[in-house]
Order: structure tokens, then sequence, then C-alpha cells
């Protein structure tokens, strides 16, 4: 290979603790240099063990896990020079701020000098500046988590791991912070392996995201490949909200398929291997789906029932009666224009043939 | 108004108080008066002065020196009579003879024969001819010395230190010292046990406190039910185990490890009693320690770890200080309770695995010198006091966690 080996690989990759089902199956990974990668999934679905088993605190039990192109198998974690983010932040309470950021410097051997530069130099990072000599009990949450990222960071490690770091702030405080961390990754050019369930998260701050479904991984790709195409029916939900309804396909050509749907005829862009006459999920984006009176021809064009509307301020949410799916949800803009439509009333709905996909349907 | 408005917020306080009140007055009646008496009897001994008043009004003026005046042999003569016909001279021969030894027989010689005794002229020639100690300044100074209601005696007494005939104080010789190799014994087996039962009741707090909750359950039940099961069993059951012909020693024999005639002595000597306090100390060591590491977050080992420090540095670093608190009120504890064990000692301990706690009881029970046996118990009282106020200082009471 003449190309640079990954920062990290997971190579086959399997574990299961003692006699139980398999929490991480056949996982193959990259992670490239300066990535921010995140690995999204509900909980339970083998994201964390992933990530203790890239920073030692687990061993896998079969395949093999590679930093810079070497097995990391037989490298204690103490050695591995990985900054890892825990959930509830793992601050040591009976050391100031200031303590907690030298103690990786401190078994490092660096000199006191040496040592209050670089706590300094992180707190600045963080814009904790000046507090140093508080207690982790005397900070704010999002104040703790900043401290917790710093004393990742403040070693200087090229990989850092953060397992749901955000999880215990509330929204604002996480969005603020999720800029946050990702402006210090580009600053500081290190390689995040990010875990979290939060998918707006998930796809505010990452390079790629590894969507995790009882231990496998479902589609990696880019924030915005995942959300326009997504490869499974899991991932098409799980990513941003998705109408799903089931049907046949009838015929197959140039990418475009043809699908039955209780009656109706629909096209749908053909992604999955799958030929005519097999079962079929049509996945439809709520915000794809414009109501009458429609201002183009669509390919797809359907009578639906309204059932409910619910206004969110920037856009009408709709509720629809489709092909005997009541939870046929549309969204439309908050533009003038929107209104004039009830409960109750019967309307004419319609998309792209492009803008909705055939996945191949499978339980979930 | 205002009145009536701070009248409203009394009410209540007055009804908590009448709510306390009835816990008040059991502690008080049951806890506080009973050791306040009993320590005061260490220093407080009103009896002689009680039944002898006017012998020790006659020797106030006595020098110490030659014999006391005609008037304190008066006195006595007729207050010994008094106390025999009222009962109260056992009690105060008793408590002279403590002071020196032989006065129990004089003073109830005397007052047995004085009723048949001829009056020969002065008092001072009747007593003696009843007893010749009569004439010896040293029965006298015993008898101002057991009447003074306040006295450091009990005191000297259990520090091993005595009055010089020049009234200095210095130590006893060297073959009279009872309390002191005792009590240094005793401070010495409470810190021994109290280390012992933290290298064992660390590991097995660690491990309860990191089990999945159902085996830690059980790890928990194995510590306590030893703890609810009653303290003389418990003992017995290691009596079974050390002795001569018990369980351990019939093992090894039975094994080859041990000859038959060579069985080992672990049991009525120190063996058996730091064995056997130990174990029956340890659940007052675990469940501190336990509380404590449970409000650890188990991620701040890993944590430690992943910033670069080896097992044992973030043992050392991280989670060592965080069960200070811990290991403070366990080990306070154990000491505690240790340094006042009896039944353990006495059953288990032999002569050389005897406690101080032993001869405290053997004054309380047997000898009746209740004023040394306060003066033991006080001594004991104020090394724990000074021990927590060390404790206090240091760690800090608020931090103490006792489960």
């Amino acid at each position: 290979m003449s190309e640079v080996a990954p920062h990290v690989e997971y190579r086959g990759v399997y574990k299961r603790f003692g006699d139980s089902a398999w929490v991480v199956r056949e996982l193959d990974l990259e992670l490239h240099k300066g990535e921010f990668l995140t690995l999204l999934g509900p909980s339970g679905s083998g994201k964390t063990t992933c990530l203790m088993m890239l920073a030692g605190f687990e061993p896998p039990t079969a395949g093999d896990i590679r930093i810079n192109g070497e097995s990391v198998a037989r490298l204690p974690p103490d050695k591995r020079g990985i900054g890892v983010v825990f959930q509830n932040y793992a601050l040591f309470p009976h050391m100031s701020v200031g303590a907690n950021l030298a103690f990786p410097l401190e078994v490092r051997g660096l000199d006191a000098g040496q040592r209050q530069e670089r706590v300094g130099r992180a707190l600045e990072l963080v814009r904790l500046t000046g507090l140093e000599d508080r207690h982790p009990n005397q900070l704010s949450g999002g104040q703790q988590q900043r401290v917790a990222i710093a004393r990742a960071l403040v070693f200087e490690p090229e990989l850092v791991l953060m397992d749901e770091p955000l999880g215990a702030l509330d929204r604002r405080l996480r969005e603020q912070l999720q800029y946050e961390i990702r402006r210090i990754q580009r600053q500081l050019g290190v390689t995040v392996l990010y875990v979290t369930h939060d998918q707006t998260e998930a796809m505010a701050m990452s390079d790629r995201v590894a969507v995790f479904r009882a231990g496998r991984i479902e589609q990696i790709a880019s924030p915005e490949v995942l959300y326009e195409e997504p490869q499974r029916p899991f991932v098409a939900s799980f990513i941003g909200e998705n109408n799903l309804l089931k049907g046949r396909i009838v015929s197959v050509e140039r990418g475009v398929c043809e699908v039955d749907v209780a009656e109706q005829r629909l096209q749908a862009a053909h992604i999955a291997d799958l030929p005519a006459g097999s079962e079929t999920l049509v996945a439809i984006r709520p915000e794809r789906v414009n109501i009458a009176p429609l201002s183009m021809q669509y390919s797809n064009e359907l009578d639906a029932r309204v059932e409910d509307i619910s206004f969110l301020g920037d856009h009408l949410r709709v509720r629809l009666h489709v092909c005997g799916n009541t939870e046929f949800i549309a969204k439309i803009p908050n533009i003038v224009g929107h209104g004039g439509i009830l409960p109750g009333d019967r309307v004419r709905i319609g998309w792209g043939a492009l803008d909705c996909r055939a996945l191949e349907p499978e339980e979930y | 108004m205002k009145r009536f408005l701070t009248g409203l917020q009394v009410a209540p306080r007055l009804g908590a108080l009448a709510l306390v009140l009835p816990l008040l007055a059991f502690v008080t009646l049951s806890f506080v008066v009973p050791l306040a008496t009993l320590l005061g009897k260490s220093a407080y001994q009103p009896e002689v002065s009680q039944v002898f008043p006017d012998t020790m009004e006659a020797l106030a003026g006595w020098d110490g020196e030659g014999l006391p005046p005609e008037a304190a042999f008066a006195a006595i003569a007729g207050e010994l009579a008094q106390a025999l016909e009222e009962r109260s001279l056992p009690r105060v021969s008793g408590a002279i003879n403590r002071v020196q030894s032989g006065m129990r027989g004089v003073l109830n010689r005397t007052a047995r024969r004085l009723e048949r005794t001829e009056f020969a002229g002065t008092w001072r020639d009747t007593l003696t001819g009843i007893h010749r100690d009569w004439q010896e300044p040293a029965t006298w100074q015993a008898i101002r010395q057991a009447g003074a209601r306040f006295t450091s005696r009990h005191y000297l007494q259990a520090l091993d230190l005595e009055r010089k005939e020049d009234g200095s104080i210095g130590l006893r010789p060297d073959e009279s010292r009872v309390y002191t190799p005792l009590m240094w014994r005793t401070l010495l087996v409470s810190l021994g046990v109290t280390l012992l039962s933290l290298l064992i009741g660390y590991p097995i707090a660690y491990m309860i406190a990191n089990s999945p909750p159902k085996r830690s359950r059980l790890l928990l039940l194995l510590v306590l039910v030893p703890f609810w099961t009653s303290l003389l069993v418990r003992t017995t059951a290691w009596i079974v185990l050390l002795q001569r012909q018990g369980v351990i020693n019939g093992l090894l024999v039975s094994l080859g490890i041990l000859p038959d005639d060579a069985r080992l002595q672990m049991i009525y000597n120190m063996t058996g009693t730091f064995v056997a306090m130990t174990h029956v100390l340890l659940p007052f060591m675990v469940l501190p320690l336990y509380s404590v590491m449970r409000s650890i977050p188990s991620s701040h080992m890993p944590a430690a770890i992943s910033l670069g420090a080896s097992p044992l540095k973030a043992f050392r670093r991280v989670y060592l200080p965080q069960t200070m608190p811990g290991i403070g009120a366990g080990s306070l504890l154990v000491f505690i309770l240790a340094i006042g064990y009896y039944i353990t000692p006495a059953l288990v301990g032999g002569r050389t695995g005897e406690l101080i706690s032993s001869q405290i009881a053997y004054h309380v029970q047997t000898s009746l010198n209740w004023g040394l046996a306060a003066a033991l118990s006080s001594i004991l009282l104020i090394a724990v006091t000074v021990l927590y106020l060390i404790y206090s200082r240091v760690i800090g009471v608020e931090r103490m966690r006792l489960g």
C-alpha cells in the first residue's frame, strides 16, 4: 500500500462479555488523521464498548485494533496515550482543577514549570482561565465538562475519545459545547472518536457518522449523505424523520422503480438490490412532501386526508392519512399562503421520484 | 401583634423539644448520670470522711510527724464503735485497707474488742492495748489519706505511680507495675487489630462496592451475617477452630505438616486475642469503607489510567485519597471498640492476651475497688478522646462516613 495507514483501524472486531450475546459484531472501521467520527446509535448498541476497546479497558474477543498501523493488543491503557472524556466527567473531587489538569503531566514526569504552562494553555483553550484553584464541585456542569475536555487534551494526545460527554447538560449548553468541541478539534487537528445517541449532535459535529444498531454498523457516511441517502430503513428513520410506506416493486428501470403501495403506484429511487416483485419500504422525508395547491407536476401524486395540524413556529406539521397509513407526516414551511388546510380536508399531495427511496425491508 | 407572631414561632419549637424530651431523659438517666457518677468515683471518695467526721477533724491539725493528739484517738474509738453498730464498718475498713494493706484487720479487731476492753486512762493507751499498730504513724497517715474527699490516689495507682516518703510522685518499682504495661499492650493490640482489619477489610469493601448488584448483595450479606450473630457464639467458634485439639491443629497434624506433639498454641494467648478480635470487629471496618467506595464513580480509575497513570499509581493518587474518610471512620470505630473490648480477650486471651478491660472488670466485680476501676476507665476515655481530636483535626469530622 502506498497510502498512509489510517490513524485508527478496527479489523473484524467482535466483543462479548462472558457467554452473553455479542455486543459488537464484525466491526470494520477506519478513522483518518484529524477526522471527527461519531458512533451514533440507541443505548445498548455497542458504541461505548467500541470506545472502551480502543482505550484499552476491554480486550476484543476477536479481531484486531490498530493505531497508526500497529496493533495495540499488547499495549496497556496507560501506555496508549489516548485522551478519554467520560460520560460523568470523572473529575477527581479531591484535587483542584489545576491539579486535575496537571495529573497526566505529573505522571509523565514534566517539571512544575512546564506543567503550569501547559495547564494554563489548556484552560485558555476551553475558556476557563483563572479557575485553577477551584474544586470540581464548585463548578457548574458546563464548566466541569470543559475541565474534563481540557484534561483529556492537556498531554497533547493525537487521538481523543468522548463517551456521551454532553449527555448530562441542558440543551442550550449542549449546543454551545458542541460548537466548542468542534472548534477545539479543528484548532488542534486531533482525531476524535465521539459516542452519542443524539442524532442532532452527531449531525452537527461530525465529519462522518457511523450508525450503530445491535453491535453492527448500519451505515457510515457524512451527515449529508446519511440524511439524503440512507441505505436502510433503520438509518432512514433514526436520522431525522422519514415516512415509511410498505409496498411491492413492480418494475425497475434505470435507477427508478415503480412500487405499488395500497392500490397506488409510486416511483422511487431504486437503491437496494431488489428485483421486481419483492417487498420494499418507500422512505419519504416529511419536508419533501408538497400539499395542494401543487406548484408543479410530480411523479408521485396521491390523495390524502388531513388528520391533524400542529403549528411549530417555523413550520407546520401535518399528519395525513395516506394509503392506509395514518401517521404520514408532511412539513410545510411557515410562509405566506400555507394556510387554508383544516383537519378533515381532502388534499392532494405530491413529491418527486428521486425524493423517495425504495429500501430493503427489515425488522427493527 | 409582634408578640403574637413570636409566640407562634416558639410554640412549634417547644413541641419539637417535647418530642425529643423522652429520649433526652432516657439518655441522661441511663448513660450520662451513671457514667458521670462512676467516673466521679475515681477522684471523689466521701465514704471514710462520712463515717469518721470527728476523726478527720481531729487529724486536720496533725502535721503527719509522730502520733496525732489524744482527741484523734478518742474520736476514732467512738466512731469505730458507731460504725460497727451501723454496719458501715466493712465498707470503710475496705477503703482504708486499699491505701495500706493490713488496715482492715486493725480496724475490725479494734472495733470488736472496744466494748470488752477496760478504759486504760487515755484512748491512746486503750487502742494501743488492742492493737500495736495504733502507735505507728503510718496507720494514721493511711486513715487521713483515705479520709480525704478528693484523691489522686486512684489515678496514681492506675498509672503505676506512687507518692514517695518525701511527698514527691515517682514510678513504682518495676516488679509492682501492673497497669501501664497492660495499657501499652491494650494500645498495641488495638492498633494491630485496627491495621489488620483495614488490610483485610479494604479489599472486601472494594469487591462489594464494585461487583454487580446481585453479587454485591450476597457479599454484603456474608459480612453482615456474622455481625448479626451473637458475639459469644463467634468467639467460641474460634475456640473450636484454634484450640490444641481443634480443627486447624487436627488438620495440620493429619496432613503430616505438624507432628502430634508439637500442636500450635493458637488460643488463650495473644494470637487468639488478635484473630478473634479482628474477626469480630471486621464489619465495623468494612461497612464505612463500603459506603464511601460506593459513592466513588467507577470511571475514576479508568480515567486516571487513560491519563497515563499505571494502575498502582491511579489507585494511590485517585482512589485511595477518596476513601480516606472511610478509612478514618472505620479505623476510629474499630480502635475505639478494641481498646475497651472485654468478652473476646477474656474468653480467648488467656494470661498473655489479657487487656486492660479485664482489670477494670476485676476491680468492679471482684475487688470492689470502684475508684481504681473508674480511674482506669477515665484514662481509656481520655485516650480515645485525644485520638478523636487528632482525627478530627487531620481528616475532619464532617468528612467521616459511618455508613
